[in-house]
């Protein structure tokens, strides 16, 4: 993992490498002062931006595990700083899609197994393919066209006007950072109910695309395991129907689910860029859009980072968990 | 051939996958007819949207332009039907290209085995660390936008599935007995590949293909949406959708007042991907090894 780790993180810089001195000098700063005229050749030449490829590499790699990502040139903060005040809100973002994901998505597959090739199956696989086919991009905007355009249900951000003051009051504590864990913590039951507001279009948006993957994984393991030879047994014993499906069936078929799972919240994380640029959601999925947009190639680098330490540690996750689960894979 | 011949029956006597069919054979008509039916005006550059007026505000649908225009007074209609050709020009070359890699890649890693194999699939897993959109972003931020920008950076971040799907395939199939039997006769391990193994690999690319002629053009429609794909102006159902965004809030009091900038192009994309998608997932069921057997 260490190595996928420094691989990625060499990769990365490789396509950067390929700007001129000139546009990595913000990756190198920390504050607007010293981006000033006259001082750019002088930034050039003590971090030897105009030195060979690894040398420059072993010095951002430096500069990165002490925590310094660079000057973000579009919001005009350290980028450290904003991927600190913006990751937590794309991770409560995730969590909140994951979970009906995986409750939703697992609970379908099962039905559409347990009645194979019937009318509910068919159906349900329309509405997978509909899932499929969807992109994030047109869903979001036709749910912000309904909900807000038309209802004015809905509106995008954080949050509205009113909880901001409050939020951002000096007597408001930010123990956890996960903004309506915090708002409950504080007993501000309105804000917290005004953030679950603003997160319904988001999320929404973001586990439309994923319960249909789940589904069909779900609905395939069932049917292969509902094949097997202890079902038969279980039928022939006079089980009935329900408890075949649940208590026989069902176990063995949600071990691919749970893995899978584990790879849909890595998956969602791509799709958090789309998702929070169209609600205005102020989360590092936004920043990157914002970045990429505005050429400021040290918050797109530091995003780029973030996002795949996540991602290799979140793969480490799951296949640990699928050896927990799995017996058959410890005994390999 | 005559395997071809019994696929092509099944896929026309299922209803999903004939709906799929139909609807893919109409977009590519569509593509290929396009210069017939919305006839550009200045047929040196087809896919620039023309513009239908100065006013930056959308008119709704017309004899003139059926669909309507969105911001900046772009016909929606003409962006729709050339979009049709952007969306099948970045697939093609996209899937084309990515395909071109997997297979040396996961044909070289798997027929070899060994360090070889292990070199080749940890550089494959670096790749694999990104979420496929967050890759794509950071090679368009260095390299600029532009639709060429694009389909690179999607080339790149792309190849790891094809190299691992063929991968896995080859393995499997190298195990076979024929292959073993050519290896005794002493044939090249060229001609093995490309006589032996190949040929018996490509249903699982096919249904991967078909599946991606959707996702591929859909990702680079979501990157101009977010401002990073073809130029301002290019015929692209990311940018009609783009474009859209800023009217689902209308000043003049009727929410409605603007729905077919949003709605047309909608429906372009999503019939696209529901097509491609109907036809690879029956093509999944047909191919199915376990249902070949047989044929």
């Amino acid at each position: 993992m260490p190595v996928t780790i420094l691989g990625l993180t060499f990769l990365i810089f490789f396509f950067i490498s390929f700007l001129s001195p000139y546009q990595l000098v913000s990756a190198y700063v920390s504050s607007p002062r010293e981006l000033q005229a006259g001082n750019v050749e002088k930034i050039i030449e003590k971090y030897g931006l105009n030195k060979p490829f690894i040398f420059r590499y072993g010095r951002w790699l430096n500069a990165i595990v002490h925590g310094n990502f660079g000057w973000s040139l579009s919001l005009n903060e350290p980028v450290t700083k904003v991927l600190q005040q913006r990751f937590p809100a794309t991770i409560e973002l995730t969590i909140y899609a994951i979970v009906p994901i995986i409750f939703i998505g697992i609970w379908l597959g099962v039905t559409a197994a347990a009645h194979h090739n019937g009318a509910i199956d068919q159906i349900l696989r329309v509405l997978a393919l509909l899932g499929y086919s969807v992109p994030a991009f047109v869903l979001g905007l036709l749910l912000l066209f309904v909900l807000y355009g038309v209802l004015g249900w809905l509106p995008p951000g954080r949050m509205d006007q009113w909880a901001q003051m409050i939020y951002y009051a000096k007597d408001f504590h930010h123990y956890t950072t996960i903004s309506t864990i915090d708002a409950l913590l504080n007993g501000r039951i309105f804000v917290f109910l005004d953030l679950l507001k603003h997160l319904i279009d988001p999320v929404l948006t973001l586990s439309f695309l994923s319960w249909a993957g789940l589904l069909r994984i779900t609905r395939s393991s069932m049917l292969e395991s509902l094949g097997q030879d202890y079902i038969r047994t279980a039928r022939a014993k006079g089980l009935s129907e329900k408890v075949v499906v649940n208590k026989h069936a069902k176990r063995n078929a949600l071990i691919p689910a749970v893995t899978v799972s584990g790879l849909m919240f890595i998956g969602l994380l791509g799709g958090v860029i789309i998702t929070e640029t169209i609600f205005n959601y102020p989360g590092i999925g936004s920043f990157a859009a914002q970045a990429a947009e505005q050429f400021d190639y040290a918050g797109v680098l530091g995003v780029a980072v973030i996002f795949g330490i996540v991602t290799v540690v979140g793969n480490l996750i799951v296949d640990i968990s699928y050896a927990i689960i799995d017996p058959r894979v410890r005994v390999e | 051939m005559e395997k071809f011949i019994k696929i092509a029956k099944k896929l026309i006597r299922n209803p999903t996958s004939f709906a799929g069919l139909i609807i893919v054979l109409l977009y590519v008509g569509i593509a290929i007819f396009a210069p017939i039916i919305a006839k550009p005006p200045y047929p040196d550059t087809p896919y620039e949207m023309p513009q239908m007026g100065w006013s930056s505000i959308p008119k709704p649908p017309s004899w003139q332009d059926p669909f309507g225009t969105t911001q900046g007074q772009y016909d929606i209609y003409y962006g729709i039907i050339w979009g049709t050709r952007t969306a099948f020009k970045i697939g093609i070359v996209v899937i084309g290209l990515s395909l071109i890699i997997g297979l040396t890649v996961g044909t070289i890693s798997a027929y070899f085995g060994g360090w070889v194999d292990e070199i080749l699939m940890r550089i494959t897993d670096i790749f694999l660390a990104f979420p496929f959109l967050v890759g794509v972003i950071v090679v368009v931020t260095v390299l600029g936008p532009g639709l060429s920008h694009v389909m690179l950076a999607l080339i790149i971040f792309y190849w790891m599935g094809y190299a691992r799907l063929i991968r896995g395939s080859v393995l499997e199939i190298k195990e076979n007995e024929y292959v073993m039997a050519g290896r005794a006769l002493g044939t090249p391990g060229y001609r093995i590949i490309s006589r032996h193994i190949l040929p018996n690999a490509i249903f699982p690319i096919i249904i991967q293909v078909s599946m991606d002629m959707a996702t591929i053009p859909l990702t680079a429609a979501a990157l101009s949406f977010l401002g990073l794909g073809a130029p301002v102006g290019y015929a692209s159902w990311g940018q009609l959708v783009a474009f859209s965004r800023n009217w689902i809030v209308s000043s003049s009091g009727n929410p409605l007042s603007y729905w077919y900038t949003i709605t047309f192009p909608s429906v372009a994309i999503v019939l696209y991907a529901m097509g491609w998608n109907l036809l690879g997932d029956s093509l999944r069921d047909i191919l199915d090894p376990r249902m070949l057997i047989g044929m």
